[in-house]
């Protein structure tokens, strides 16, 4: 009973964390940088359903993407569906993913989120917003490469309020 | 109880009911408007992070102001005195215009005058998303802001409004590349359609003939057809023309008036209400003309005594 009862102990941190990938999502940034912003809100989504899977899934996945879609002003629905197969391919593999060293989880994360940039692309097209060329999927490089700094922050977060 | 063999629902299964829940949810929103108000109550949810995300940018302004140089604030300060003085001018000159302009429409018989009114919004966000080009102001359905609304900045036109939550609007931007706006060149009222090129200092006009008579430099103001923008605001210049004999159409880029990337406060013009022509605004007229008169002839009388005074001499 009293570990049922825990079980949402802490999500008040998680929150917390989700709220300021937005922030710095939508932080203003000249535009010659704007393209190496990372993703912040699929790398802490990923890192928070590799660490608590039984608590986090394609459900808090899809949630976090409607409100990305309210905040980005884009369709309801496009960030939840491709942020929930972002969440479903993490759960998964995240028995794997924590066996990873980090620059194989590097390369998972570019996996992912290469995925989530690209079911988006394709559902802008559908939605009549096209886009040219590759610098497109930048950001999803930027995201791989800043994904060991994200993990050790975050794994300080989750130690601190003894998430588990 | 709880063992390690129950499973609620497969991870596949949510998956399948998410992908479906959000096809018709986007199918909902491209089609019906039923979902609006849903998203303006959502969105109560996140404009805080919108506002918070303004934060950096306010506080950076403020320290430029509060320790801002002695120097700086003096040469500032004579540049708007400048300013203002030319600007004091121009009105000068538009009080005779616009006596002038009610006279003519007076004769024309014309049964209206076209009044606009605005308010100013500062704008707190930009789309994070490098592809689209819409900025976030904070004014929203709360001030009366409406979608479709025109948006300007203090050297032409921005765009409109395409999306009202209570707190704040969302604007899309005369570049981006799902928007087009009927123009006209101010030279000689050819009318074309500038779209925009996901460039912020690119517009394109959409099918120009090769014999249309367009010549870099020309002023592009809007020509209010199609009701959604009001006549007359400048919207961009021509940079560029390229025939090409192998294409139906010439190429013509121009760039826009506004700032795109760099203001910080927008106007937003509300629909022209007509004004019933009348005595009033007849009598106003007459006596913005009669200023005007005084003052030239309190002019002329100036420039002939200093004319006397130099011929004497």
């Amino acid at each position: 009973m009293s570990k049922e009862a825990s079980a949402l102990d802490g999500l008040g941190a998680v929150t917390m964390t989700f709220m300021f990938g937005f922030w710095l999502t939508g932080l203003h940034l000249p535009e010659n940088i704007e393209l190496f912003r990372p993703l912040w809100v699929p790398l802490i989504l990923i890192y928070w359903i590799i660490a608590l899977p039984y608590r986090m899934g394609v459900y808090t996945a899809a949630v976090v993407g409607l409100l990305l879609d309210l905040f980005l002003g884009v369709p309801l629905g496009q960030n939840a569906f491709s942020l929930a197969v972002v969440g479903y391919l993490a759960y998964l593999l995240h028995l794997r993913i924590r066996l990873f060293p980090v620059w194989q989880q590097c390369l998972i994360v570019l996996l992912l989120v290469g995925i989530y940039q690209l079911i988006n692309r394709v559902t802008e097209g559908i939605m009549g917003q096209s886009s040219e060329g590759l610098a497109y999927y930048q950001p999803t490089l930027v995201s791989a490469f800043i994904w060991p700094w994200v993990y050790v922050i975050l794994r300080a977060v989750r130690r601190r309020f003894r998430l588990y | 109880m709880k063992t390690i063999f129950t499973r609620d629902a497969a991870p596949e299964h949510r998956l399948l009911f998410v992908f479906l829940l959000s096809m018709v949810l986007m199918f909902c929103e491209q089609r019906f408007s039923f979902l609006d108000p849903v998203r303006s109550a959502l969105s109560y949810l996140v404009a805080p992070a919108h506002y918070l995300s303004h934060w950096p940018t306010q506080i950076a302004d403020w320290f430029d102001e509060t320790f801002a140089d002695r120097t700086q604030l003096i040469e500032k300060n004579r540049q708007l005195e400048q300013q203002n003085l030319l600007m004091q001018r121009r009105v000068m000159k538009m009080a005779a215009l616009a006596a002038e302009n009610i006279r003519l429409r007076a004769l024309l018989n014309s049964s209206s005058l076209v009044e606009e009114s605005v308010i100013v919004a500062e704008v707190i966000g930009v789309d994070p998303d490098p592809f689209t080009h819409q900025i976030i102001l904070n004014r929203g359905s709360n001030d009366g802001v409406y979608t479709g609304q025109a948006v300007l900045d203090a050297r032409g036109l921005m765009g409109q409004v395409v999306s009202v939550e209570p707190w704040m609007s969302r604007v899309m931007l005369v570049a981006d590349t799902s928007h087009a706006i009927p123009v006209q060149i101010n030279r000689n009222g050819v009318r074309a359609i500038a779209a925009g090129s996901g460039f912020l200092d690119k517009l394109v006009l959409k099918h120009m003939p090769d014999t249309a008579d367009v010549k870099e430099g020309d002023l592009l103001v809007s020509s209010g057809l199609g009701g959604r923008f009001p006549f007359g605001y400048p919207v961009a210049q021509i940079v560029s023309i390229q025939h090409d004999p192998g294409k139906p159409f010439a190429e013509v880029v121009a760039k826009p008036k506004s700032r795109l990337n760099r203001v910080r406060h927008v106007l937003l013009v509300f629909k022209s209400q007509n004004v019933q022509f009348d005595e009033a605004s007849d009598r106003q007229a007459d006596a913005i003309m009669e200023e005007v008169l005084e003052q030239l002839s309190d002019e002329l009388e100036q420039t002939m005594d200093e004319m006397e005074a130099s011929s004497h001499e």
